[in-house]
């Protein structure tokens, strides 16, 4: 067990874990910050998307000791009360069906238009295509993230 | 004012006795018992979430039928009888019940509701079943509230009922006078709930039809708690099961010191699914008997402490099982084999060709004399097709809490069919069933996955074990490798065609692992003379389950496909063959039972051939696959637009057409057809589960292909035929006929016929 001190959403957080627990399983089980999701643990499906310095990052394969002065900003973070233009953008398309894919989409969308503002059809493929949705709405995510995009 | 409980409810549905509940008041007591519940709460609304979480403080709410509550400042809260998995019935449902209520939809907040199929109804999301089961009840429930609510203003007002009006929450007299309906609620909540009402013709619908915002959207993007694996209290520690790497291992024995060693561990321990004599319900489905359970303060601890255990499996040989399912009490012989995927091809194989097989199938209907058809026919065109295994990947993988004492049991997390599930915790925990509560969480994804809660059973085996509150999460892997998944099949299909380019007849034989695909009832049956259908199952260990449309999902991949084909060699337009064999099937059909109705079928090409410009001049260089389907009680159809990218084929756009009947809320509707079509495309194209020896092949996302952003289409559009016809259903149908319309645009693109799923991963054959 080790002690950090993480920054995440603007707070200073203590945790005592483990040097390899992931950042996923910190902010879930040690700070009951459930907003970011567990659906594969290897980087292969973005549930887990959180920012890391501002960029899109898996956190279930990022090991708390590798954190050091990052700073990180979760789906709770990107804003409490959804004035953020991508979740509004992502209410005005209606855009979730479960639900479970969404953090972590929001998360890699917000990412994509800060270091993007204009985005193409094919930078939002090539940004999005970590995050799957088993539910389908790769669609709305689209229109949701051009709608953001002319905010 | 009191919680007034006036669930003589109305109209209750089928199954509910509309006895006062036995659990209405467990939720709170059984909470306080399982320790503090920490951030999780059940409400929800468009409004502001301070604004939401506000309510939960308010015990002023007056319950005027089973599912409605009112406080008296208007706030209206509607409780949902269904789970949610993404199926939006946290928003349609209500909007029924609101609907007849005539309330303000601004003022509406909804609630899951906990499980009592007393006070609720059956409770189950399934079988594109809630909103055409609850279509009824909830409304109902909002006619006999808005009644009572009517009846308590002319009491206090000394005015007749027939003279008051309602609108937006709101009764108004003839006298000028009026009321918000938070005013009369506590006096309504005392009067008999009304056995007859009227409720309101779909042309005066103003909620029902008006597309409404998912009510948990906000939740959903500010990262709330919703889903099971989000569900928490206080002392509650972390469970994970080993299970055996391959169907037909059992467990013999393990070694968990070194586990037992690593930080934060409690115990590690091996418990059985089912004792030994365990009579299993129909969808008590049992994968492996006996599993290792890891228990500890935390998931990370978990995992890693699991890595330590030396565990040693050997064969399980052939066991069996006690199922008391549809089909009455049986015993079950699982066979013991270790599989493997080429193996089963063959298996397959010998059945699949009715014709030359040795292995008998079974008749399913026959109408006609087929096998003079096929011998006099001037030309046969015979196609086999096959589907692999599909695991459901819930994006949320399995998991449950439960905190079962010496005299009581909760038990939360996500599961379609908490009713099924009651009856057997009952037997495993020794409990009554009004000591176990179940709650049901949103569901991170269901497909039919979650009605097998043999997840949740573990879950209440460990912390019975534990004596503590557990919650039991599954890792991807865990979720992949442990079965249940859609089954494998093949089918063959037969058209007999005379001299003149007639179809005279149609035989169709198809069968799996281990389940029979064939609907014998339905299209092209009744449409053609001479008919025959024809079923086999081949019995295995690898356990399935329902998946969207179960047998549908198979079904219309190779039917629609081979009609392609058949269309083709009678020279015909793909859509003006089917049109002709419905037209058929509605003037003059053949044989009795047939399960569609083909004026609705037809509606849904004519619609589709419409929206689609299916034969327009502008359309003619599209490649361009057709197909439609009914399943359950709705119809779907797709017109796929394909096109070469980078070598490889890509649906770029998509046109569908659907009668699911009156269509409670249209985006969101929407949303589900695109959601189904896009998810057609990607099980069609990547979706299989192949086994080697036992052990499944693919076991998380980097070896099982799903579609993603870049490979959805470009574009959906999704017509509904308009009609007022009672809700049919829409969480399945639209999904089985993507596959045929991808096949069927494969072979525009290409110039080849697919007849193997997943589709590329074929060699594509040119035809026979
Ligand atoms: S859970 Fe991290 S990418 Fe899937
Ligand atoms: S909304 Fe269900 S996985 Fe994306």
């Amino acid at each position: 067990m080790a002690k950090y001190s993480l920054k995440i959403n603007g707070k200073t957080q203590q945790v005592d874990v483990d040097p390899s627990t992931p950042i996923l399983w910190v902010l879930r089980d040690h700070l009951n910050m459930p907003g970011t999701k567990f659906g594969c643990g290897m980087a292969q499906c973005g549930a887990c998307t959180i920012h890391l310095d501002g960029n899109a990052t898996r956190s279930c394969v990022l090991p708390i000791s590798a954190i050091g002065k990052s700073v990180i900003t979760t789906i709770e973070g990107l804003s409490a009360d959804a004035s953020h233009p991508v979740q509004k953008a992502w209410l005005e398309h209606d855009v979730a069906q479960c639900g479970y894919c969404q953090g972590g989409q929001i998360m890699s969308a917000a990412a994509l238009l800060k270091s993007n503002p204009k985005p193409t059809d094919e930078d939002i493929d090539n940004a999005m295509s970590g995050n799957i949705c088993r539910c389908g709405t790769y669609l709305r995510i689209k229109e949701a993230i051009k709608t953001a995009a002319k905010k | 004012m009191k919680n007034i409980n006036n669930s003589e409810a109305v109209a209750p549905p089928s199954g509910a006795g509309g006895a006062v509940s036995r659990r209405s008041f467990l939720r709170s007591s059984a909470i306080a018992g399982g320790g503090l519940m920490l951030s999780f709460s059940w409400f929800s609304s468009a409004q502001a979430a301070e604004k939401v979480e506000a309510l939960n403080l308010a015990d002023q709410w007056s319950e005027l039928a089973a599912y409605i509550k009112i406080t008296p400042d208007n706030v209206v809260k509607i409780l949902v009888p269904n789970p949610e998995f993404g199926q939006n019935v946290m928003t349609s449902l209500p909007m029924m019940v609101a609907e007849e209520l005539d309330c303000d939809w601004k003022n509406v907040v909804v609630e899951m509701s906990t499980h009592d199929n007393v006070k609720y109804g059956m409770q189950f999301t399934g079988g594109s079943n809630s909103v055409r089961m609850y279509w009824k009840p909830l409304r109902n429930a909002g006619a006999a509230a808005r009644q009572m609510l009517i009846e308590a203003a002319a009491q206090t007002w000394g005015v007749s009922a027939t003279e008051i009006t309602t609108k937006a929450g709101v009764l108004s007299h003839s006298s000028g006078k009026t009321a918000k309906y938070g005013e009369m609620a506590a006096k309504a909540a005392t009067l008999p709930v009304p056995k007859d009402v009227k409720l309101k013709a779909p042309k005066d619908f103003s909620i029902v039809r008006n597309s409404k915002k998912n009510t948990e959207g906000l939740k959903v993007v500010i990262g709330k708690p919703l889903f099971g694996m989000d569900y928490r209290v206080d002392g509650m520690l972390i469970a994970m099961i080993q299970h055996p790497p391959a169907f037909g291992l059992k467990l013999k024995s393990f070694d968990a010191t070194a586990a037992k060693k690593m930080p934060g561990i409690k115990d590690v321990f091996s418990f059985k699914l089912y004792e030994d004599g365990f009579e299993q319900a129909g969808f008590d489905t049992r994968t492996f008997n006996e599993m290792i359970a890891i228990v500890g303060n935390s998931t990370w601890e978990v995992m890693n402490a699991r890595k330590k255990i030396n565990a040693q499996w050997e064969a399980a040989g052939d066991t069996k099982d006690l199922v008391n399912g549809r089909a009455g009490k049986k015993e079950v012989t699982v066979p013991g084999r270790l599989e493997t995927t080429s193996k089963q091809l063959e298996m397959m194989a010998e059945f699949a060709n009715g014709r030359q097989s040795t292995k008998p199938a079974q008749q399913l209907r026959k109408d006609g004399d087929p096998e003079t058809a096929f011998k006099n026919a001037a030309q046969i065109i015979e196609r086999t097709y096959n589907a692999p295994f599909l695991a459901h990947n819930t994006m949320e993988p399995m998991n449950f809490f439960a905190h079962v004492e010496a005299d009581k049991a909760l038990v939360a997390g996500p599961v379609q069919a908490p009713g099924w599930m009651e009856p057997s915790l009952t037997k495993l925990l020794n409990l009554p069933a009004d000591k176990i509560e179940i709650q049901m969480t949103r569901m991170g994804g269901g497909f039919g996955r979650r009605a097998y809660a043999q997840y949740a059973y573990e879950a209440a085996r460990i912390s019975q074990k534990m004596k503590a509150p557990i919650k039991l999460i599954y890792t991807r892997e865990d979720d992949m490798t442990y079965g249940i998944y859609r089954p494998m099949y093949t089918a063959t299909y037969r058209a007999a065609l005379d001299a003149n380019k007639n179809l005279i007849g149609f035989h169709v034989i198809g069968g799996g692992i281990p389940e029979n695909p064939v609907h014998a009832n339905r299209f092209p049956a009744g449409a053609v003379d001479n008919y025959l259908a024809e079923g086999w199952e081949i019995p295995s260990n690898i356990t399935i389950g329902a998946f969207r449309a179960p047998r549908s999902n198979f079904n219309a991949a190779a039917e629609q496909s081979f009609l392609d084909e058949v269309a083709e060699a009678m020279g015909k337009d793909p859509i003006a063959f089917r049109l002709d064999l419905l037209k058929r099937a509605k003037e003059n059909p053949v044989g009795k039972n047939n399960d569609y109705d083909a004026n609705r079928y037809i509606g849904v090409l004519e619609l589709l051939k419409e929206k689609s410009g299916w034969g327009k001049p502008e359309n003619a260089g599209k490649k361009r696959g057709v197909a439609a389907y009914f399943c359950h009680a709705s119809y779907a159809g797709h017109v796929v637009d394909m096109v070469m990218r980078d070598g490889q084929p890509y649906v770029e756009s998509v046109t569908s057409a659907v009668d699911c009947g009156v269509v409670v809320n249209p985006d969101a509707a929407r949303n589900m057809v695109q959601g189904a079509v896009v998810d057609g495309i990607g099980q069609s194209f990547y979706g299989a589960l192949t086994h080697k020896d036992g052990v499944p092949e693919q076991n998380n996302f980097h070896n099982y292909r799903m579609i993603r952003h870049n490979e959805a289409p470009k574009k959906i559009d999704v017509h509904f035929v308009e009609n007022d016809i009672d809700p049919t259903g829409l969480g399945e149908p639209p999904f089985p006929p993507v596959f045929g319309a991808v096949a069927n645009a494969l072979f525009k693109t290409t110039g080849k016929r697919y007849y193997n799923q997943p589709f590329m991963s074929e060699q594509p054959n040119a035809k026979s």
